[in-house]
């Protein structure tokens, strides 16, 4: 008896939907976005959080250290704009999937969804969408914020607002994979915030986020190079700082091509990972 | 070449050196309503995880409509519906909403409106998830288990921590699944339940198979003697065991002339028998 027949021979007459086409990963991955953004914003608190957190720390840390950067044309307030602008998109990309997909598959929501004809593409679909419009937000909140605040000027021609956009796009899909295989590694949704805050925390410090990068230390920024944080902060210093402040960058340039480099690996890398290391059940549950 | 629907061959699962599930056969037939009936820890779950393509087996052939569900792709788990024990559902949607989400995932879903009134929370469709009770989240958990149109349920434990009025509820509720053609598969560790829904049944106690068949005749309880209990005239109560109760009660007949006091012919209650298959016979 081959598997064939056995499939035949079970398959009941009245209820063959095989001629019924399964629907696409894609068009799920849509539905499941629409419902994760409205899940989002049905959780008010989560909601001001969200946004206000990278406005609150600009707020501080450019009142804190607001002056000139010598030799650069601009201040330090703006230099914050920057950095908080990418430790924002790593935010609601690494830092909220890495967290809400821990505690996700401890409350066994990730085995249902398994337990469905849904194709696992449509759930990391779903979720791209959710960071990609909450992203977009935050960084728009972010920016308003800055230029009127901090006078940090906005991009004036189509080119300064296409690098913005493809470090936004590249740097948020990164980070949010990362997000989602760092997901994997707490073992229990009480855990999660732990595990994931700790490694981003340490990141911001040596990316250059809240201490100017001419002063963070080499080999730490060193360790910083190889992930996407420092190179989307370095990309949106090129976007909102004058020229001359390239001169404060390690390379003495923004290095546009390297950032896009790193940023894309992360993506290709950031997606075997979860490939190969996602898992639907928290360990516990074998 | 049988119909069955769910073939077990041999299944055997070990957790860290203990035999969780040893040597596991079942064979359940289309169209009906299957009960797996055990102790805590005696492999139910175990078993109906693995049928639901959840966990791995070490060892021991299964086939769930005519495929492996350790193998199986989107289309098997289309034709499959599985109701958790967990509230997983998510909190922030309402029934309405949910219940229409997952019926986007099939091939050909059932109507939701009339899914969510089958499991009657027509009432509750427009509230959130994380305000309805235990047990109307349980029913939310069915709507999602059937949404799919599925030729196979799979129910854990459904009905635990349910008031006695869910329970019948919840049972009228599997009857009127399996009137429709679906065939159904539960664990459970009430005994009532099983004699009231199941067509057959399968006791599984340290992880094998003690006993198959329908509930009025399981153990060999409908051959099991009889127990008939009388009083004499002083009052003593007595009772007598027999494999014929009939002849017993002509012989009192005989010598009372007439009504014999407080008479009663008892058989093993399937909770006799359970308790007897499962090795923990008050004795």
């Amino acid at each position: 008896m081959t598997a064939g027949t056995a499939a035949a021979a079970a398959l009941d007459p009245a209820r063959d939907d095989s001629a019924a086409r399964l629907p696409t990963a894609w068009r799920l991955g849509l539905l499941r976005g629409a419902m994760e953004i409205r899940m989002f914003f049905r959780l008010r608190e989560q909601v001001v959080f969200t946004f206000a957190f990278p406005i609150v720390f600009l707020f501080l840390f450019a009142s804190i250290f607001h002056d000139d950067m010598a030799n650069t044309g601009s201040t330090a307030s703006q230099y914050y704009v920057a950095s908080m602008t990418a430790a924002g998109i790593m935010s609601t990309s690494f830092q909220s999937l890495g967290i809400s997909i821990a505690i996700e598959r401890d409350d066994k929501v990730l085995r249902r969804l398994r337990g469905t004809p849904m194709p696992p593409a449509a759930y990391f679909l779903g979720k791209i969408w959710l960071v990609l419009v909450t992203g977009l937000l935050e960084t728009a909140a972010l920016l308003v914020f800055g230029a009127t605040v901090y006078d940090v000027d906005l991009p004036s021609g189509a080119a300064g607002w296409l690098t913005l956009g493809w470090i936004f796009v590249l740097g948020i899909t990164g980070c949010a994979l990362l997000g989602i295989a760092i997901s994997s590694v707490p073992k229990s949704g009480k855990s999660a915030t732990s595990v994931v805050v700790l490694p981003f925390l340490v990141l911001q410090f040596i990316s250059g986020v809240y201490i100017l990068i001419d002063t963070v230390p080499n080999w730490m920024l060193t360790i910083g190079s190889f992930f996407p944080l420092k190179w989307m902060c370095q990309g949106l210093r090129g976007v909102f700082l004058p020229d001359a402040a390239a001169a404060l960058e390690p390379a003495g340039s923004w290095e546009y091509g390297r950032i896009a480099l790193v940023l894309g690996a992360w993506c290709v890398g950031g997606l075997v990972l979860c490939l190969l290391t996602f898992r639907w059940k928290s360990r516990s549950d074998g | 070449m049988t119909d069955d629907v769910v073939r077990v061959r041999g299944l055997r699962k070990r957790y860290g050196g203990v035999d969780a599930v040893n040597g596991v056969d079942l064979g359940i037939r289309r169209g009906e309503v299957f009960g797996i009936l055990g102790p805590n820890g005696a492999g139910k779950s175990t078993t109906v995880e693995i049928l639901q393509g959840h966990r791995r087996r070490d060892s021991g052939e299964v086939t769930v409509l005519g495929q492996d569900p350790g193998s199986a792709g989107r289309r098997w788990r289309s034709r499959v519906g599985i109701v958790w024990q967990d509230q997983s559902a998510a909190a922030e949607l309402t029934v309405a909403e949910t219940v229409r989400h997952f019926a986007r995932y099939y091939p050909r879903p059932r109507d939701p409106a009339e899914v969510i009134d089958l499991v009657g929370l027509t009432d509750k469709a427009g509230s959130r998830t994380k305000a309805l009770s235990g047990g109307q989240r349980r029913r939310l958990d069915v709507a999602l288990g059937v949404i799919g149109d599925p030729e196979l349920l799979l129910l854990d434990e459904p009905t635990t921590g349910f008031d006695p009025v869910a329970r019948r509820q919840f049972w009228s509720l599997i009857r009127s699944l399996a009137d429709e053609g679906t065939t159904i598969v539960l664990t459970t560790h009430y005994l009532d339940e099983a004699e009231a829904l199941t067509d057959r049944l399968a006791v599984i106690a340290a992880g094998k198979v003690v006993a198959e068949g329908e509930a009025g005749s399981l153990g060999g309880r409908a051959q099991a003697g009889a127990t008939v209990h009388w009083a004499e005239p002083d009052g003593t109560a007595r009772s007598e065991r027999t494999d014929t109760p009939t002849r017993t009660v002509a012989e009192l007949a005989g010598r009372f002339d007439g009504e014999i006091p407080r008479l009663r012919i008892t058989r093993p209650t399937l909770e006799d028998t359970y308790l007897r298959l499962i090795g923990s016979e008050d004795k």
